[in-house]
């Protein structure tokens, strides 16, 4: 540590050089830090206590197909069920089409299984007693400036009404907000209806359930529920499909996309660029120095304490950037998330994304560093003096 | 007045990379064609490229720090042109499944095929509009399609892990329809038949799908005819005879949308009005083309958006890494330059020199970029679920002229940059100060 003075005065021999290099490194974490954010985004959605207590019971032929209600009082009977309930994908947009708003039609209990979403007493009420009412999400208000006693149009892409318009009028009677942002983050930008509404209105459901949420006592006797469940319906012409909140939210991602191949491979060009860009700086910075470390070890600084001040440098140099960099992503992301209007949502940079961060920076600090700081090491103080 | 010069060099940079950005390839060879006649022709042009031979002939000696420019520029351009790439591969595939001479015809306001419903009414008024091409029997080339969803064991995958695939009910005027459709191995699927047909590309992602084998779709068994290929987006799905796919998923005569072959392109606009028009229907009418076009649309705009953020930080990273290592370079050669410049050499020559260096090796760099990622990623399969269909879409990676281009202008982008101010500096150096300077 008493050396520190004499490491950054030596960083920083060169000004316009570090400061360059700092600024690529800087670009360099930023990326990190945003890509990171997004890998994290898509492999911990869902990952919680209450997606793992979460059952989703589906059509097993497709997601688009529906389910008997016959099935709710099976479900409920079901050993290991605390609470059942069930909705309908809606399929609504707002005034264009391509506006789409992610809208269920949900059974009066449905948020008793949704404890990080919360809603006020007062506003749950007006919902179970409003037939036109809505919930909506605190982004989805947010985005269309919408706010509790306003009277809302939406399209249905799916369900028209008993006289084939599509249109269909909702009363917004209250505004959610998620407490858990892994499981309930997707609700701040939902709109839900009264599933009784949905139903009496359009003539196409008659009575059926997009899918049955269950929730279980006892997190481990999950796997046994979700195959109670399905042996409800075996063989009949609407077998199910139950997994956990979980295991369904990470299929659908591995669906979407390899998200990880994705940023691994452009992290790897990245670090190999910075790699090479700050290896050069660092061999450049040792060999213009050669006579003062020659000095350095005529009064006496061993071969070692060389060695270490030069690593020093290389990590010192890396963990400047990266923290800037990594600061800079935190500051960036909550701006890109709040500009694309809810399209992305992504989790600020994360302490497991900060402990990556740092191990990088070390590691890349030692990678870049070990070379000048070898040749420092080996450097034979008569030669260097001489100018040889 | 240093400080005005700086703040003018700014200005003018960033109206250069504004004119960069839009320039066409044939413009870009004729500023390169008119800066050859400079070097060559002029007095000044001459000193520049003596100038710049000796920095270049020297590059070999500075190989770590060349290799800063030349490696960091090919990672940007890499990166960008691959990510592009996915962008351009997604929008081709759905462009390509559409054409000019084929309509769709969906209930109205439907977003995509999976959410219309066409009661067996509007289907049949559909197929006698006017403009519909017809078969040797004088009936309509028209296939009316169901689209569905259908959960199938994903190939590699653990026993329960199951995937989406998009399962379309046709009927057999289909293959009329859509001729570029061929099947590959197999042979079709019969009418009236639990038989399915697969596209390539479903094949490749999901478990069990070769003729003769039997697939669960919920409780029933259904047997693979066939495999096809067509090329577009068509391959990622599996088609079924569609009253037997309506029966399984209980959707009696209703079916989701009617394609049908034009008589011609010019028919379309008679097509349309007269179904636009008639009180019967409530339809909307597009060209497959317009349809899928339109579909690939959101997801490419975010795709592309993507690309472009990550190559623009990856850019500036490179950029700084460039000037590092061309102002070491000035600064190694401060003594040469101030000599040149004693002996009556200009300003203009060494700016030029030191960006001609700096650009030659973002061109390379450029280059092994692009030729990397086209090595890679040209063809490279991927697959997402695609916006408006409910099953995976595998499409190939697409790295085309133009996105080799796009790397290729970047690249010479980032070297302009690089190598701008450390030109400066070498033009602005006091001679006697670089003289004395050992």
């Amino acid at each position: 540590m008493k050396y520190l003075h004499l490491i950054w005065a030596s960083l920083f021999r060169r000004k316009t050089r570090t400061v360059l290099t700092l600024v690529s490194i800087i670009a360099a974490f930023l990326l990190f830090g945003l890509l990171d954010a997004v890998r994290t985004s898509f492999t911990q959605a869902g990952q919680s206590a209450n997606g793992a207590a979460r059952l989703q019971s589906g059509s097993k032929l497709s997601f688009i197909q529906t389910l008997p209600k016959s099935l709710l009082g099976q479900i409920e009977r079901v050993d290991g069920v605390k609470a059942v309930t069930h909705a309908n994908w809606f399929g609504g947009a707002y005034q264009d089409p391509h506006n789409q708003v992610f809208s269920f039609a949900v059974a009066p209990n449905y948020l008793d299984l949704y404890p990080e979403v919360v809603v006020s007493e007062a506003e749950r009420k007006a919902f179970a007693e409003t037939r036109t009412g809505a919930l909506i999400g605190e982004r989805l208000a947010q985005k269309y400036g919408w706010k509790v006693g306003d009277h809302v149009p939406l399209q249905s892409q799916i369900f028209p009404d008993k006289t084939g318009s599509k249109n269909w009028q909702f009363d917004i009677v209250g505004i959610m907000h998620s407490s858990d942002k892994k499981t309930g983050g997707f609700y701040d930008q939902m709109f839900l209806l009264n599933w009784k509404y949905f139903d009496d209105t359009t003539p196409y459901n008659q009575g059926s359930v997009g899918w049955y949420v269950t929730r279980v006592v006892d997190v481990n006797q999950a796997d046994r529920v979700a195959k109670a469940i399905d042996a409800l319906s075996a063989n009949s012409d609407h077998e199910t499909r139950t997994q956990t909140e979980q295991a369904a939210t990470a299929s659908w991602m591995k669906q979407l996309a390899d998200i990880g191949l994705i940023v691994g491979s452009i992290m790897g060009a990245v670090f190999f660029t910075l790699l090479l860009l700050s290896g050069n700086t660092m061999m450049q910075a040792v060999r213009e120095r050669t006579s003062e470390i020659a000095v350095l070890k005529t009064i006496g600084f061993s071969g070692r304490s060389v060695l270490a001040m030069v690593l020093a440098e290389s990590v010192l140099l890396l963990v400047l950037g990266g923290v800037v960099g990594l600061a800079l992503a935190t500051v960036v992301i909550p701006a890109i998330s709040a500009g694309s209007g809810g399209m992305l949502n992504l989790p600020s940079v994360g302490a497991g994304s900060w402990v990556l961060g740092l191990v990088l920076m070390a590691l890349i600090g030692f990678a870049v560093g070990a070379l000048p700081a070898w040749n420092a090491m080996r450097l034979n103080i008569v030669d260097a003096l001489a100018g040889r | 007045m240093r400080w005005l010069i700086n703040v003018l060099l700014f200005v003018f940079l960033l109206v250069v990379m504004a004119l960069w950005v839009m320039l066409p390839w044939y413009a870009a060879i004729v500023l390169t064609v008119l800066l050859a006649a400079w070097l060559l022709l002029t007095r000044r042009g001459r000193q520049a490229l003596s100038v710049a031979n000796v920095g270049i002939s020297t590059l070999g000696q500075r190989l770590g720090s060349t290799a800063v420019i030349v490696v960091g520029i090919a990672g940007v351009v890499g990166v960008l042109v691959a990510l592009l790439s996915m962008a351009e591969g997604y929008a081709e595939t759905l462009r390509k499944t559409g054409g000019t001479d084929t309509a769709i015809v969906m209930r109205g306001a439907s977003a995509s095929e999976v959410a219309s419903v066409l009661d067996r009414d509007s289907v049949t008024l559909i197929q006698q509009a006017p403009g519909i091409a017809r078969n040797d029997k004088g009936e309509p080339i028209a296939s009316n399609e169901l689209v569905v969803a259908a959960n199938l064991p994903i190939k590699g995958g653990g026993p329960d892990e199951a995937g989406s695939v998009q399962l379309r009910g046709v009927s057999e005027q289909t293959w009329t329809v859509r001729p570029q459709v061929k099947i590959i191995a197999g042979k079709r699927f019969t009418p009236g038949l639990r038989e399915l047909v697969v596209g390539r590309g479903a094949a490749k992602q999901f478990a069990g799908l070769e003729p003769g084998q039997e697939v669960r779709l919920g409780t029933q068994k259904w047997t693979i005819a066939g495999v096809f290929a067509s090329g577009d987006a068509m391959e990622s799905e599996i088609w079924g005879d569609a009253s037997v796919v309506a029966d399984t998923y209980r959707r009696g005569s209703s079916r989701a949308s009617v394609t049908v072959r034009l008589a011609d392109p010019q028919a379309f606009e008679a097509f349309k009005t007269a179904l636009e028009s008639n009180p019967q229907l409530k339809v909307d009418v597009s060209t497959t083309l317009a349809y899928f076009s339109k579909q690939s649309e959101g997801v490419t705009k975010v795709l592309r958006v993507i690309g472009i953020t990550v190559g623009a930080i990856m850019a500036i990273g490179a950029m700084f890494g460039a000037l590092n290592t061309m102002f070491a370079a000035v600064a190694a050669r401060a003594r040469e330059i101030a000599t040149l410049r004693a002996i009556g050499f200009p300003g203009l020559p060494v700016v030029v020199a030191v960006m001609l260096e700096t650009m030659l090796l973002a061109l390379i760099g450029g280059v092994i970029g692009g030729l990397v990622a086209y090595l890679i990623f040209n063809g490279y399969g991927a697959s997402t679920m695609a916006a408006g269909s409910v099953g995976k879409l595998s499409f190939e990676l697409r790295v085309s002229p133009d996105l080799l281009w796009t790397g290729l202008k970047w690249a010479l982008a980032i070297g302009f940059i690089g190598g701008l101010f450390p030109a400066m500096r070498a033009a602005r150096l006091p001679v006697t100060t670089a003289l004395r300077e050992l």
